[in-house]
């Protein structure tokens, strides 16, 4: 058992006593002390901190995953789709009032098929009328003609290659364009418009364009290509070509003839390499292969003024928190005047006052960072789980999240040490005794 | 070599600037050497405190010098004092000043926090520290289930457990009853035994007489009281003819 008489003193001249210290791993295990005995309001406390490092790793990973979610669907549609323009050929040497005949073969969907990873693709272009023509329903039910319609010719494997969702009816078959018959296929809200009913199509309504009738042989209310997002009317490739003649070549003027070809996912840039000689080998450069444009940067700009609000709510939370932080220490100091004045009789330097309250202050706040951040990923993967999407959190940014609720934490215990560490141990021990 | 005593005043003084300016305590020699039991008595407002405040590097005198183990404290910076404090001082206070939801065992351990103790060996001293004060079986207590004269006990574990020079008790019986207060004096009777230089400032004479030395405080005034006739060498104000 050691000793417990008074220790044997030193030589007189000097004070030789070490000077007072307090490790860091003491000064934590005091803070730490300091918060879970009052486990309650520490959970207050830490309230405004947890909302505000929660708010902000939620709403930056939930952007993230809607922004992941929408350039996914985009990716899946660009790595799924080719388009072939006709440029026409070096010298045109067709007679005035016409232009020379498309560059791609009569054949081109069955060649396009063949290559490996092609799903469908076809050949199609959109017809210019000539002037004054426009779009009447034979039924007579709706009196206005319709003029914003676009007239497209397609070939089966090019009505096959845009994925349209058929409401009623079928779509333009191989036989239909074989043999050049007179129909069409037009989307469910020009069919609307024009007075024609897509549960009443074995009536054969008919659309007359410039004068030509066109038996509606098939409604689609959406497309994943080509049509998606405007109001058109199919009609065979070969009736086309019968009715208006061939298309003006040449990329520029948009009225080309196109292949649009989709493919198995991730086949498209094989696929878009192959594609100009196989349809083409005489003249494989009159083809022009393209992928459409990355549409992703327009959604983020979309998402980035909502996070921007989202932030600044977030940073108003962080600063409520560390206001109440800086509040609940404060009260702590005043509550424990007594404690302060005891540890300055022990020894403790005011610098180890200051370190213990601001200690505790940090780890107030980043336990507050830590809890926040967890409720804002389980935000995050809740809210991706519940729409079957994948969540997407960036670790740049969730990992050091915590670390704001110890910035927070440290800033508010600022002035509340400072403060403790001013407190006279006279004081201190004469307010308790 | 001869050990220099544990405390020596020459002429120290703390007064408070006016106006009128507060004499709270006019110049004073006293000479405590180690191994004595001295009792400070005096009335309210008498001086007592700020003797003690000053005895324990809490406050500075205003004038005069203040001599802790030979060392001259008078010129020392913060950091110096706050070291002597934490080393060479055990405060006992009259309201115990036992920290809440901290075991006996973790109250006592606070007293090594910031003197360098290494971690290790913290616990057996603090469990050597309430063996001594008969407080072996309570090590694991919280302070709200200790009755009073416990929980002073574990404060005058928490005074010794660095084995300081000086025991600087306030008024250690003050807010217990009798039996209690009974317990405590002996438990500083027999660390005065074990050599421990110890004063007690109280207002309770039957404190005082326990002590083998009584010095009063009157109006700010010390002044030595009649050497009562226990055992004790006893010192005197002039500091010179100590036995």
């Amino acid at each position: 058992m050691p000793s417990l008489r008074p220790a044997r003193r030193r030589t007189a001249d000097q004070v030789g006593v070490p000077h007072s210290r307090l490790t860091a791993r003491d000064m934590s295990a005091e803070a730490v002390a300091g918060i879970v005995q009052r486990p309650g309001r520490a959970v207050l406390t830490m309230l405004g901190t947890i909302l505000g490092v929660g708010a902000f790793v939620a709403v930056l990973g939930l952007t993230a995953t809607a922004a992941g979610q929408i350039s996914k669907q985009f990716t899946v549609l660009d790595d799924t789709t080719v388009t072939v323009q006709d440029n026409g050929p070096a010298d045109d040497a067709s007679p005035p009032g016409t232009f020379p005949a498309i560059g791609f073969p009569a054949d081109a969907d069955r060649i396009a098929e063949r290559i490996a990873g092609v799903t469908a693709a076809g050949v199609w272009w959109p017809v210019s009328l000539p002037q004054g023509a426009d779009f009447t329903s034979s039924l007579g039910l709706s009196a206005t003609p319709v003029d914003n319609l676009d007239l497209l010719a397609a070939s089966p494997g090019a009505v096959q290659a845009m994925g349209l969702s058929m409401v009623a009816g079928s779509p333009l078959s191989t036989y239909e364009n074989a043999s050049a018959q007179h129909v069409a296929m037009i989307d469910s809200g020009t069919a609307r418009a024009l007075g024609i009913s897509p549960a009443r199509l074995s009536d054969q309504p008919a659309v007359f364009v410039g004068g030509i009738a066109y038996t509606i042989v098939g409604v689609y209310s959406s497309a994943q290509r080509v049509v998606a997002q405007e109001s058109a009317m199919l009609i065979p490739a070969d009736t086309a070509l019968a009715d208006f003649g061939d298309p003006q070549p040449g990329i520029g003027n948009e009225d080309e003839a196109q292949m649009i070809v989709a493919t198995k996912l991730g086949a498209a840039r094989v696929v878009g390499a192959q594609i100009a000689a196989a349809e083409l080998p005489t003249d494989p450069s009159r083809l022009v292969v393209a992928s459409p444009p990355d549409p992703q940067t327009l959604q983020n700009q979309v998402g980035n003024d909502l996070t921007g609000l989202f932030l600044i709510l977030a940073s108003i939370s962080l600063l409520i928190g560390a206001v109440g932080i800086a509040n609940t220490t404060l009260v702590a100091v005043l509550e424990r005047t007594g404690e302060i004045g005891l540890r300055r009789a022990l020894g403790a330097r005011p610098r180890h006052i200051a370190g213990q309250f601001l200690a505790e202050s940090t780890a107030l706040g980043t336990l507050g960072g830590l809890i926040g951040t967890s409720l804002g990923v389980l935000t995050v993967v809740g809210f991706a789980a519940a729409r079957d999407w994948t969540a997407v959190l960036n670790p740049a940014v969730t990992l050091p999240a915590p670390l704001i609720g110890s910035v927070v934490g440290l800033l508010a215990g600022t002035y509340p040490a400072l403060r403790a560490a001013r407190t006279s141990p006279l004081a201190a021990l004469r307010h308790a005794g | 070599m001869t050990r220099p005593p544990v405390i020596e005043l020459r002429g120290m003084a703390r007064s408070y600037p006016g106006p009128p300016p507060v004499h709270a305590l006019r110049p004073v020699d006293l000479v405590i050497e180690s191994g004595d039991y001295v009792a400070v008595t005096g009335p309210s407002g008498s001086g007592k405190s700020t003797l003690l405040h000053l005895l324990g590097l809490l406050d500075t005198p205003t004038g005069g010098t203040y001599l802790l183990d030979g060392v001259d404290t008078g010129s020392l910076p913060d950091k110096a004092r706050s070291a002597l404090r934490g080393r060479r001082i055990g405060f006992v206070f009259q309201s115990f000043h036992l920290l809440p939801y901290r075991t006996a065992a973790e109250n006592v351990v606070l007293a090594q926090l910031y003197n360098r103790t290494p971690r290790a060996q913290r616990y057996a001293a603090a469990f050597t520290a309430l063996e001594r004060v008969g407080l072996g079986h309570r090590v694991d207590a919280q302070p709200t289930t200790l009755s009073g004269g416990e929980s002073q006990r574990v404060a005058i574990a928490r005074a010794l457990v660095n084995r300081p020079s000086l025991l600087l008790c306030d008024e250690p019986t003050g807010n217990l009853d009798s039996r209690n207060a009974g317990t405590v004096m002996e438990l500083l009777d027999a660390l005065h035994a074990d050599g421990f230089t110890i004063v007690v400032i109280t207002h309770d004479a039957q404190v005082a007489a326990r002590a083998g030395r009584s010095v009063s405080i009157k109006d700010g005034s010390l002044s030595e009281a009649e050497p009562d006739s226990g055992p004790h060498p006893t010192g005197s104000m002039s500091g010179v003819d100590h036995a």
